[in-house]
C-alpha cells in the first residue's frame, strides 16, 4: 500500500469544543476521497488537520511518511471554502493564481519563465484566462472559486484538499467546478480529498467515501454502497425521504 | 525662501519628510490591508509612553521610544494571531492602557514638560542627525525588506491562512512586518509626534487604496502620499508659523478626501447602483 496520508489518533480541539475526536485514516496515493457529513461534523477541521493549519491536540499527522512542514504544505494545494474578497481589493486574478507558486520559487526570488508557464497553463485549465488581469474581487463567487483551483494547481501539488468548492455556488456554477475537479484528476493523477455535505455534487472520479459527524468518522466504503438509506439517515439524523429531495 | 534650506535643520526636516512619510506609506499598506488599524494606534502609543518613561528615568527618550515599540510588537503578533478575540478589540485594550501608562508618565514628570508635549506634536526641526540616521537606515531596509519579499507579502496580505497553507514561512514574515512598524513609528516620533502618526500611517494608503487596483501601484502611491504630507506640511508650517505634525495629518487627511471624491472604485459603484 502507498498511502500517502496518515493520521493516527488525531483529536483537534477548538476552546471547548472538540472538533476531531481520535480520527484514524490512511490516505493511498491518487485516490479520490470525498468526505461528507452535516455541518459541524469537522470535515473542515480534517483537511486542515491534514495540511497542519489546524491545532492537533493529540495524535499524529504524517503526510508522504513525514510530519507537516512548511515544505511539505508547498506539495499540497488547498482550496477552502469561498473567501469573502473586498471588491477593492487591490488583487487580480493572476496576483492570486501566483500566490500558489511562491512557495515553490522560494525566498528571496523572482519567478522564471518556468514559473511563469505554469501559472499560465494553470490559468488555462480551469479556463480563466480572459480574467487573469481583473481584481479577483471583482469575480463572482464560480469564477473565485476556478481562482482558487488554479492557485492549488500552480503549486503543482500532490494533494489537493478541496473544501466545499461548490457551496455558494449556482446550479451551473456548482456544474462547471465539479466537472473541472474531474478533468483536473483525470489530467494530473492528484490524491484529490473533497469535502462537501451534497452527496450529488460529489465528481464522477470519486470513488471513496468518508462519512463524518460530530468530529468522528461514522462509515467509509466505496460510493456506490454510500447512497445507502440507513446510513444516509443515520449521518444526517433526518429520514431519508427529506434528505434526497436535497442532497442525493 | 530658498536661503531657508541653506539650514542644517531644514535639510535634516526635509531629509526625515521624504524617509518617514515614505516609511510611514508603506507600513500602512501592511496594516491597512491586514484590516488591523489598531496595530498603528498601539504602536505609536507605545513609542510615545517609552519616550515619556525615558524623559522620566533621564534614559534616551528615542531608546526607551524604541523598546516599547518593540515590545508592544512583540505583543501585537501573538494577539493578531488569536481567533476567540478579534484583534482589533485585543488592540484597542492595548492601545488604552499603553495611553494611561503614557499619560501616568507625563502626571510624574516634574518641572516643565515642553519636551514630552514635543513627543506628542512631535518637532520636525528639532531632529538631531543621529536620529536622522537611523529613521533612513530602517526605511531602507523597509524598502530591502519589500523589494525582496513582494511575492511572499503579497501572500500574506491577501489572506494569511493561504498564504501559510501554500507552504510560505507567514508568521516569521509577518512578524518581521510588525517589528519594522514598530520601528518606523518609534523613529517617526519626532517627526510627527506621538498622538498624530497614526493618521500618517492610515491616511496615505486608505488615499491610494482608494485609486489602485494593482498592489505595487498602491504601494508607491502611498509612500508617495507620505511624502507628499510631510513636504507640504512642512512647508505650510513655515509660511504660516503654525506646528508641523499638525499641518502634516490635515494634508494628508485632505490628500485622502480628494482621493475618495474622485476614486474610480466609487464610480464604478455608483454605476452599478445607477
Amino acid at each position: 500500500m502507498n498511502q500517502i496520508v496518515e493520521l493516527k489518533d488525531v483529536t483537534v480541539s477548538y476552546r471547548e469544543n472538540v472538533a476531531l475526536k481520535n480520527i484514524s485514516l490512511n490516505i493511498e496515493k491518487g485516490s479520490f476521497v470525498a468526505v461528507i457529513g452535516p455541518n459541524g461534523a469537522g470535515k473542515t477541521t480534517l483537511l486542515t488537520a491534514i495540511n497542519g493549519i489546524g491545532n492537533i491536540l493529540s495524535g499524529s499527522v504524517k503526510v508522504f511518511g513525514l510530519d507537516i512542514n512548511s515544505r511539505i504544505r508547498r506539495e499540497i494545494g488547498y482550496v477552502p471554502q469561498s473567501l469573502s474578497i473586498d471588491p477593492r481589493s487591490p488583487i487580480s486574478v493572476r496576483d492570486v493564481v501566483m500566490i500558489g507558486r511562491s512557495s515553490k520559487i522560494g525566498l528571496f526570488r523572482y519567478p522564471n519563465r518556468k514559473d511563469i508557464r505554469i501559472i499560465e497553463s494553470a490559468i488555462e485549465l480551469v479556463g480563466i484566462k480572459e480574467l487573469s488581469h481583473r481584481p479577483v474581487g471583482h469575480l463572482s463567487c464560480g469564477e473565485q472559486q476556478k481562482v482558487a483551483l488554479a492557485r492549488a494547481l500552480a503549486q503543482q501539488p500532490d494533494i489537493m484538499l478541496l473544501d466545499e468548492p461548490t457551496s455558494n455556488l449556482d446550479l451551473r456554477s456548482q456544474k462547471e467546478i465539479i466537472d473541472l475537479i474531474d478533468k483536473i484528476y483525470q489530467e494530473k493523477e492528484l490524491t484529490i480529498i473533497f469535502v462537501t455535505h451534497i452527496l450529488s455534487h460529489i465528481p464522477a472520479s470519486c470513488r471513496e467515501v468518508i462519512f463524518m459527524k460530530r468530529g468522528c468518522i461514522i462509515w467509509s466504503g466505496g460510493v456506490d454502497k454510500a447512497l445507502n438509506e440507513k446510513l444516509l439517515s443515520d449521518l444526517y439524523d433526518c429520514p431519508i425521504k427529506e434528505i434526497k429531495k436535497e442532497y442525493v | 525662501m530658498f536661503e531657508i534650506l541653506q539650514y542644517k535643520f531644514i535639510q535634516n526636516a526635509i531629509i526625515a519628510s521624504f524617509f518617514g512619510g515614505a516609511g510611514c506609506g508603506i507600513i500602512g499598506v501592511w496594516i491597512i490591508m491586514t484590516r488591523i488599524p489598531f496595530v498603528g494606534v498601539a504602536m505609536s502609543h507605545a513609542a510615545f509612553a517609552g519616550a515619556i518613561f525615558g524623559l522620566l528615568f533621564q534614559v534616551n527618550p528615542l531608546l526607551m521610544a524604541i523598546i516599547f515599540s518593540l515590545i508592544s510588537a512583540a505583543l501585537i503578533g501573538p494577539v493578531a494571531e488569536r481567533t476567540d478575540l478579534d484583534p482589533n478589540v485585543s488592540l484597542g485594550i492595548i492601545f488604552s492602557v499603553l495611553l494611561g501608562i503614557a499619560f501616568l508618565g507625563m502626571g510624574l514628570l516634574k518641572g516643565p514638560k515642553t519636551e514630552a508635549l514635543n513627543f506628542i506634536w512631535g518637532n520636525i526641526l528639532l531632529l538631531s542627525r543621529g536620529d536622522l540616521k537611523l529613521l533612513i537606515i530602517i526605511v531602507l531596509s523597509i524598502f530591502l525588506f519589500l523589494i525582496l519579499l513582494f511575492k511572499e507579502i503579497q501572500a500574506i496580505l491577501f489572506n494569511r491562512e493561504i498564504a501559510r497553507a501554500v507552504g510560505i514561512p507567514e508568521k516569521a514574515i509577518f512578524y518581521a512586518m510588525i517589528f519594522l512598524s514598530g520601528m518606523t513609528v518609534a523613529l517617526s516620533l519626532n517627526t510627527i509626534g506621538g498622538l498624530l502618526i497614526f493618521s500618517l500611517i492610515i491616511n496615505p494608503p486608505s488615499a491610494a487604496y482608494q485609486l489602485t487596483y494593482n498592489l505595487k501601484t498602491m504601494f508607491f502611491l502611498s509612500a508617495f502620499f507620505g511624502v507628499c504630507s510631510c513636504m507640504l506640511g512642512l512647508l505650510f508650517s513655515y509660511i504660516f508659523n503654525i506646528p508641523s505634525g499638525a499641518v502634516i495629518i490635515i494634508v494628508s487627511s485632505v490628500i485622502f478626501g480628494l482621493s475618495f471624491i474622485f476614486s474610480p472604485k466609487r464610480r464604478v459603484k455608483q454605476y452599478e447602483s445607477s
